[in-house]
């Protein structure tokens, strides 16, 4: 899915190790570090593996699917970059894969949002790094 | 284990009154201000001090030991900056024990010292926490998770869903000690009374979080002296001692937290009273970190005194006024006291010495014997844990 227009907000400046990541967010894709010694996967971006110490990390693509796992609502702007998007919701997103990693719900009113709600990624565009964000899957028939 | 015990004691202390804007102080001059007022306090000269612990300062990149040192005149035998956010206080008196406990220094000063303005050109300037290159710059901040607020607006969140409602535990927890400051002439909010209903109508700030149970910042400074038995003996004051410390560091951001809900300050505590060989219920009072009201109701339940999940009813049940049957928070904690930075967790250290050595005057806790403090720093990420006695 293309985001929508970008608003501001502080914006990532990829490493050598974390540019497989943002280059791969650049195609709209999610990318996770796999570890195959501990057949796990890594997130954030790292040199090594957090468990079992191994650099042969690789890199494979998430289905981008996942749950809130916690979140909170921005009544105001954390910093000045944000100032136009109050209210916000900051939220922790555990992957279908494992790992937690930090994002913003879109397209969900802040008031709605709920632990254990399935989310799927898409990616805000910027003029040099687009953006990984989560929105609420609707469920089709649901009561 | 438990060579630590009762090794060093604390034998004096300083403090200046949490403000909004330092003025014309640096880190340096407050640190200087505060260690020799405790040095005296300690009823020691300057050239008693060889050991001195300090902590990441504005005024100078590195080599803040040396710096802190030259300007107190002092010559040292072990020097060193510890750097565990609102853990570096509760952190820094079981390093200052265990040097002395090696041989490496018997009288050790550990300053915090913060120096805060209210200049709105300073405010605005850029701030040297964006512009670094760590984990949380590239994955959290994209996102506006850059303060505190936040990251303990999700661990409150979470608590929530796991345990239920915590707004009026959580109020009462910030009407207790807004008690409690009332009897602390530092006290930044002393003469401002607190209600439940006022911090359940003060505005959301990080759902579930509101304005009235997160810390206001300010500046500050405090210092202590953690000395050897020896030289605690030849001390004024009756010696504090370091009967149990414990630590505990399990991540950074919030995001990568083991648990959200259960905090490290488990282990920490722990540690701490198994190396005291104290028991909870020896406990009369606990200085315990509160950033945010959730924080010290975490801490509560994480550091043994009431089960998991248990901590708002454990609020209910008892009275954590300075006069109550659970005394927190003494000088109000952070919340009503001020949060200088890390010399906010400090505060919790020189509350408790206070009133282990019958200094606290009108808040002043009965026949206290064992205390417990908690440093927390980051976001639940840094915990330190001390179990503080006197002789009987």
């Amino acid at each position: 899915m293309t985001g929508s227009p970008a608003r501001s907000r502080l914006l990532p400046r990829p490493s050598s190790v974390t540019r497989p990541f943002w280059d791969a967010a650049r195609r709209h894709e999610l990318v996770l570090q796999w570890c195959a010694t501990c057949a796990e996967h890594v997130f954030y971006p790292r040199s090594t593996c957090p468990r079992c110490g191994s650099g042969a990390l690789t890199w494979r693509r998430s289905a981008g699917l996942g749950t809130i796992h916690t979140f909170t609502v921005a009544r105001r702007a954390t910093h000045r970059a944000f100032a136009d998007r109050v209210p916000y919701v900051i939220a922790i997103v555990e992957l279908g894969e494992g790992p937690h990693l930090t994002t913003e719900i879109v397209g969900v009113d802040p008031d709605a949002v709920r632990i254990g709600a399935r989310v799927a990624v898409e990616f805000e565009d910027h003029d040099e790094v687009s953006v990984p964000v989560f929105r609420p899957v609707v469920s089709v028939g649901a009561p | 284990m438990t060579a630590l015990r009762g090794a060093a004691a604390l034998v004096g202390l300083a403090e200046a009154a949490p403000v909004r804007d330092t003025g014309d102080h640096t880190d340096l001059s407050l640190a200087a201000e505060v260690g020799t007022a405790a040095v005296r306090d300690a009823g020691l000269e300057l050239s008693d001090i060889d050991g001195l612990l300090t902590h990441p300062m504005s005024v100078v990149s590195r080599l803040v030991p040396s710096t802190v040192a030259e300007a107190l005149g002092l010559r040292l035998s072990y020097a060193d900056s510890v750097d565990l956010g609102g853990a570096t206080a509760a952190g820094m008196v079981w390093r200052a024990a265990a040097a002395v406990l090696s041989g490496m220094c018997s009288a050790c000063l550990c300053i915090t010292a913060v120096p805060r303005t209210t200049d709105p050109a300073v405010l605005g300037g850029p701030s040297r926490r964006m512009t670094d290159r760590s984990p949380a710059r590239e994955f959290e901040a994209p996102y506006g998770n850059v303060g505190a607020t936040e990251g303990y607006a999700m661990i409150a969140q979470r608590y929530e869903y796991e345990f239920g409602p915590t707004a009026v535990a959580r109020a009462r927890i910030a009407v207790a000690q807004r008690a409690n400051a009332a009897r602390h002439p530092h006290a930044y909010f002393r003469a401002t009374p607190l209600t439940v209903a006022d911090v359940l109508g003060s505005e959301m700030i990080a759902d579930p979080l509101r304005k009235l149970e997160m810390v206001l910042p300010t500046g500050g400074a405090a210092a202590v002296v953690v000395t050897s038995r020896a030289v605690a003996a030849r001390t004024p004051r009756p010696p504090v001692l370091v009967l149990g410390a414990g630590e505990a560091v399990t991540h950074k951001s919030i995001t990568y937290a083991p648990q959200l809900t259960t905090s490290a300050i488990r282990e920490a505590a722990d540690r701490a009273f198994a190396m005291a060989g104290v028991g909870r219920a020896q406990v009369g009072l606990v200085s315990v970190y509160d950033c945010y009201t959730i924080t010290a109701l975490m801490t509560l339940e994480d550091a043994g005194f009431c089960a998991k999940g248990a901590g708002a009813a454990f609020v209910d049940d008892h009275d954590l006024r300075w006069s109550g049957d659970f005394p927190m928070n003494t000088n109000g904690g952070q919340l009503s006291f001020g949060q200088a930075d890390v010399a906010g967790g400090m505060s919790h250290v020189t509350e408790t010495v206070l009133q282990l050595q019958r200094r606290a005057d009108d808040r002043q806790v009965d026949g206290l014997e064992f205390a417990f403090v908690n440093g927390n720093g980051g976001i639940m990420s840094e915990q330190a844990s001390l179990v503080l006695g006197v002789d009987q």
